[in-house]
């Protein structure tokens, strides 16, 4: 079963250098707006996939490549986190 | 200084384990001496990455079972077929090393400052930020309302119970036993049902702040019938630990 | 910084040698049978379930799930090498070969894009599904394959890594050029030879 945006805070600390759980994410592809704690995260495959719960749609994906975190976001239409 | 905390944060740390203390037969709490901890809130986790001799490393993520302030402890529940957790409940001991990231998790957090009344939902090993939050609440004099409905297969299973217990009228803890319940049992059996919620859950006209941990299936089940009961989805706070 | 090692902690596994046969490098063997998905597992009911070979828009042949089974099916018996690692050594399949179906459609097409419900997809060069070596798996280990693990059927594939034998197969796009699929877009190497360790973009 998947887990939760909470599961890869950890992940998203080193990758954007904050905590990203409470971070607004919009789903270019339908519109929802949520805390990214509330995606629905696939962990432990060749990357780590993150959904838009409303419609499953993929908003983010991150592949560990050669010592390189991979990260496209283009399934986010935004990302807002408090400075 | 900001700068060191944030670096803190971002990079691994040795921790060393200070203590074992066995809770209940497949779960564990582990005392960590984190030299540089920049310290926690109630509700959030840390990352551990466990190395072996061959290089192999491993990562999960556990929940912080103290509160802000304390020593830092987590809570491990022993998974059959897991690769870590039989590891830490069964060979790890006092002097051994890990390395530790966080604390993790603005979202899953609770102060008093964020109000109540409180709903906490925990579903097994999912009561383990919720401990935490309950100490914070605890240690903070917190006149917050609060409320813990926790569901375990059975009393044994139960962790943390003689704490629980000692909340007395300042927390009100309502157990519910899935599988198997004592003779003379006087807490709620099976799952969690609207009928469960209509007799622990605070009415949604007080605005309740709900957080639910467990596994998945318990964690969505659980937030469907709040919202079910008009809890407001921006209030219902959700962590999944995967699983079944 | 070099990680402390953490006394007595290994990996879940069996040594290697153990086996007797070889493994391809970089991995280790698993008793177990990860469950490691994309996404939510679809529940396509069987009376819905088809199996398409598409080109250019155009499905050329589908096949029900009854069709499917009146085709001869095989048992084979296989090792499994997931890039992430761990190989799953004398798994046992029932599948429809691959070859079978493309047979039954004329094409002159170099590769294929695999397409599964929920969206993921996979390329392979068409002479790897068609020489014998792919099936349309249904059964693992005598029994209908479950959801979770790509049910009622996956493409299976096993000399190439896993991500290949896309789960929750519905069919085969016919392409001229080879086009990445889900993890080879986020790089992931397009081939995916275990053998020569072909994990990821330019290995």
């Amino acid at each position: 079963m998947p887990f939760d945006g909470n599961a890869i805070g950890g992940l998203l600390l080193e990758i954007f250098g904050s905590d990203m759980t409470s971070a607004e994410a919009s789903c270019a592809t339908c519109g929802a707006v949520g805390p990214v704690a509330e995606t629905t995260v696939y962990l432990r495959g060749p990357g780590t996939v993150v959904r838009c719960r409303r419609c499953t749609s993929v908003l983010m994906v991150v592949a560990r490549v050669r010592g390189l975190n991979c990260v496209d976001l283009s399934g986010l239409a935004a990302l807002e986190v408090e400075y | 200084m900001a700068g060191t905390a944030v670096r803190g944060r971002l990079s691994w740390q040795v921790a060393t384990v200070a203590a074992v203390i066995e809770e209940t037969d497949s779960v564990r709490t582990i005392a960590l001496d984190l030299p540089d901890w920049p310290g926690h809130r109630a509700g959030q986790h840390l990352d551990i990455r466990l190395t072996a001799e061959d290089g192999y490393s491993a990562e999960r993520s556990y929940s912080i079972a103290s509160a802000d302030g304390e020593p830092v402890n987590i809570t491990v529940e022993r998974l059959e077929d897991g690769e870590v957790s039989p590891y830490l409940t069964q060979e790890l001991r006092p002097g051994d090393q890990m390395e530790v990231r966080g604390p993790i998790g603005n979202w899953f957090t609770w102060g008093p400052h964020d109000g109540g009344p409180l709903l906490l939902i925990a579903g097994g090993s999912g009561v383990v930020p919720l401990r935490a939050i309950l100490r914070h609440r605890q240690r903070s004099r917190s006149s917050v309302p609060v409320r813990l409905l926790y569901s375990s297969r059975s009393l044994a299973d139960v962790i943390y119970r003689e704490e629980l217990d000692q909340y007395g009228r300042s927390a009100e803890v309502n157990y519910t036993l899935t599988r198997s319940q004592p003779p003379d049992w006087g807490g709620f059996s099976g799952r969690v049902d609207d009928a469960m919620l209509a007799r622990v859950a605070w009415p949604a006209s007080q605005r309740p702040l709900a957080f639910i941990c467990g596994p998945t299936p318990f964690v969505e089940a659980v937030a469907e019938l709040l919202v079910a009961r008009h809890y407001l989805s921006g209030r219902v706070k959700t962590e999944r630990f995967g699983g079944a | 910084m070099t990680s402390p090692v953490s006394r007595g902690f290994h990996r879940l596994s069996r040594p290697a040698g153990a086996e007797g046969g070889k493994l391809p490098p970089g991995q280790h063997v698993t008793t177990d049978f990860p469950v490691l998905s994309a996404g939510p597992t679809p529940h396509t009911p069987l009376h819905e379930w088809t199996f398409s070979i598409r080109q250019g828009g155009q499905t050329l042949r589908s096949w029900t799930w009854p069709e499917v089974q009146d085709l001869p099916a095989e048992t084979v018996t296989v090792d499994i090498h997931c890039v992430t690692r761990w190989s799953k050594l004398g798994t046992q399949w029932r599948g429809v070969p691959v070859r079978a179906l493309l047979d039954q459609v004329e094409h002159d097409a170099q590769y294929v894009l695999a397409f599964s419900d929920g969206g993921y997809t996979t390329n392979l060069p068409v002479k790897d599904v068609s020489g014998g070596q792919a099936w349309l798996a249904f059964d693992y280990d005598g029994q209908p394959l479950a959801p979770e693990h790509g049910g009622p059927a996956r493409l299976l594939v096993p000399h190439l890594y896993f991500w290949k034998s896309a789960k929750w197969v519905r069919g085969l796009e016919l392409l001229d050029h080879d086009q990445p699929g889900f993890w080879e877009n986020y790089g992931y190497n397009n081939y995916g030879d275990p053998w020569r360790e072909q994990r990821y973009a330019g290995d």
